[in-house]
């Protein structure tokens, strides 16, 4: 265990947000579901007590008939905004004063930095370079994920959850986001920060960086495993193989979503379940090929004079 | 005047000057009536400055503690007219809004206040670049501690940003009427970042340069738009006319990627999301104020929208 190396990692000051992240995203994952358990506590109940649900305020907090609705901004809403500025600007004059803001050497385009990392909030693609090439890790991606988060409100039909913390209600999307933001988002930044060394390769918590080390790693494409040679075949069977995976991946996902969100399914167009269908297999098709490669030693599945995949 | 004394008008001249000294007596004595009863008024006066012409010309309306004043409290100031004069009760509960989207605002402004103070003192020239940002640390009184302030501001932004659309996740704030909305704060979220990325070339060290080299090294491989990207070449694309030509204003990170990074970090990107963040206030209002915390809706009561 080499502690040297561990606190060197942990107390870079621009690593050091996301030493903070980790504790703020548990604080507010509990918060969140401390809330949701309760209104779905509330839910559960309501549900079978057609009598209370005609007369309950329908919140988790007290209200008594004869209490106000409202309060007024003036003062209530707007001492907690001067609050919060306050404890904010506390906070970051502690923190501006104990710890100083990187500055290296001056920059050399001669000397390379080993690892060079991109900042801490765009490791996570980083992290994708190893298992995807640059245009689809660096470009394709990143558009995705717009794209795919623009498209949530029209593609998101459920009329349950609007305004108030739930879980029960609305499993499959908080269940997908979850899955986007913290797994595919949070994690892989946490690895791109405290995991990748020099030469991007793995190093453990606590294990010294070894800048001569060499791992003898011999990756294969998908075709070569099934004796394809020619050109013209590989990139035919990469197309069947990526082309398979949404299309099997597809039916496996309706067959699911069919059965286990029917209502969701019945309200949503014929567009709007396509494009539900592409995001999530896209999603999906990321930890799947960091299989194909962890497993299996794989780097590419489809293989064209153009571009590869 | 010596035609005057020849005339015998002495009389008149020494009536001139009765008329003057009882003049100045009278001023004399005003001043010393008039003005102490005027002090009088103006010290009683000050007893209540709301009643001021002055204090009424900036606040337009009482401040007893009265509903009505508590409203114009809000509705009345240009700065606090972004809320309405009255909310629901629970919304004021952080455990629901976690105030994340406040305290992204609240670090956009540090942000500006810093980073116009940080201008004064940078030239974004390969010569100065680096060594501003020295001057900065060791010499400018208190440069040390702005340059931390406006850099641990960007991160929390960053932070802060997340987790804000993290909670309208959560709570379904994105859905009818909110749709559009989570569309301009997705811009934002993009801005954010990109305004973060811009930033960090700046002190032009190492570390900037290279998380700058390997991001921007991506736009390389754009398909279609980028030299090493699909079908780059085939449309053209070398490396001194791709797109990331275009983002480096030339082929490597240099004196221009420092002063276009320079630009749009300071000017280009803020006045964009200052412009985004307009109509996301703004529509925050129009779609009825803060999503929550409303009322729990049971399945059985959601209305299916007939085919």
């Amino acid at each position: 265990m080499d502690w040297r190396q561990l606190w060197e990692i942990v107390s870079a000051p621009d690593n050091v947000p996301i030493v903070g992240l980790i504790p703020l995203l548990i604080f507010y994952i509990y918060l969140a579901w401390k809330q949701a358990k309760a209104n779905d506590d509330l839910i559960a109940e309501l549900e079978t007590n057609p009598a209370m649900a005609k007369t309950h305020h329908r919140k988790t907090w007290p209200f008594r008939p004869g209490w106000q609705k409202e309060v007024h901004v003036w003062p209530f809403l707007l001492r907690i905004e001067f609050l919060a500025a306050m404890i904010v600007s506390i906070v970051l004059m502690v923190w501006s004063i104990t710890l100083s803001a990187p500055l290296e050497e001056p920059s050399n385009p001669n000397l390379t930095m080993n690892p060079a990392k991109a900042p801490w909030y765009f490791l996570g693609l980083q992290e994708m370079l190893v298992y995807f090439d640059p245009w689809i890790a660096g470009v394709v991606m990143p558009t995705l994920i717009i794209i795919g988060l623009m498209a949530i409100p029209y593609i998101d039909t459920n009329p349950l959850g609007s305004g108030y913390y739930t879980w029960k209600q609305r499993k499959f999307s908080i269940g997908t986001f979850l899955f986007g933001f913290i797994v595919l988002w949070v994690a892989m930044i946490i690895i791109g920060t405290f995991i990748r060394g020099p030469g991007w390769q793995w190093f453990w918590p606590g294990q010294t960086w070894d800048h001569n080390r060499l791992i003898y790693e011999v990756n294969r494409d998908l075709p070569d495993l099934f004796g394809i040679t020619s050109n013209l075949a590989k990139a035919i069977f990469g197309a069947i193989v990526v082309g398979g995976f949404y299309v099997i991946g597809g039916f496996i996902m309706h067959a699911l979503f069919r059965r286990y969100n029917p209502k969701d399914y019945k309200r949503m167009s014929l567009l709007q379940y396509s494009i539900m269908m592409f995001f999530v297999l896209s999603m999906v098709a990321l930890p799947a090929k960091m299989l194909l490669r962890l497993a299996w030693h794989i780097k590419y599945v489809w293989i064209t004079p153009w571009f590869n995949v | 005047m010596a035609e005057e004394n020849q005339n015998g008008k002495n009389g008149n001249r020494v009536g001139l000057l009765e008329r003057v000294k009882a003049g100045v007596k009278e001023d004399i004595q005003s001043l010393k009536t008039d003005m102490p009863a005027k002090a009088k008024d103006q010290i009683e006066g000050l007893k209540d400055p709301t009643k001021t012409q002055v204090y009424t010309s900036i606040f337009r309306h009482k401040h007893d503690d009265t509903p009505r004043n508590r409203a114009l409290g809000v509705l009345s100031n240009v700065f606090l007219h972004l809320h309405p004069a009255k909310i629901n009760r629970d919304a004021v509960r952080y455990s629901y809004t976690w105030g994340m989207g406040g305290i992204t605002f609240y670090l956009f402004i540090v942000l500006t206040f810093t980073g116009v103070l940080l201008m004064f003192y940078y030239h974004p020239s390969k010569v100065q670049a680096f060594r501003d940002v020295l001057y900065l640390e060791h010499d400018v009184p208190f440069g040390k501690l702005l340059r931390n302030m406006h850099r641990w501001a960007a991160h929390l932004m960053v932070i802060a940003v997340w987790l804000h659309m993290f909670r309208v996740f959560l709570t379904g704030s994105y859905k009818k009427p909110r749709e559009f909305n989570w569309n301009v704060g997705v811009i934002l979220l993009v801005l954010t970042l990109l305004l973060s990325f811009t930033g960090y070339l700046l002190p032009d060290d190492q570390l900037g340069f290279w998380a700058v080299t390997v991001g921007t090294n991506m736009a390389r491989a754009t398909p279609l738009l980028g030299h090493e990207g699909p079908f780059g070449k085939m449309l053209g694309m070398t490396p001194y006319n791709d797109v990331r030509f275009g983002l480096l204003g030339g082929s490597i990170v240099d004196a221009n990627a420092l002063l276009r990074s320079y630009i749009w970090y300071c000017i280009g990107i803020p006045i964009v999301a200052s412009i985004f963040m307009i109509v996301h206030f703004w529509r925050v209002r129009k779609d009825g104020g803060i999503s929550g915390p409303a009322p729990v809706i049971l399945a059985s009561e959601v209305k299916e929208a007939r085919k």
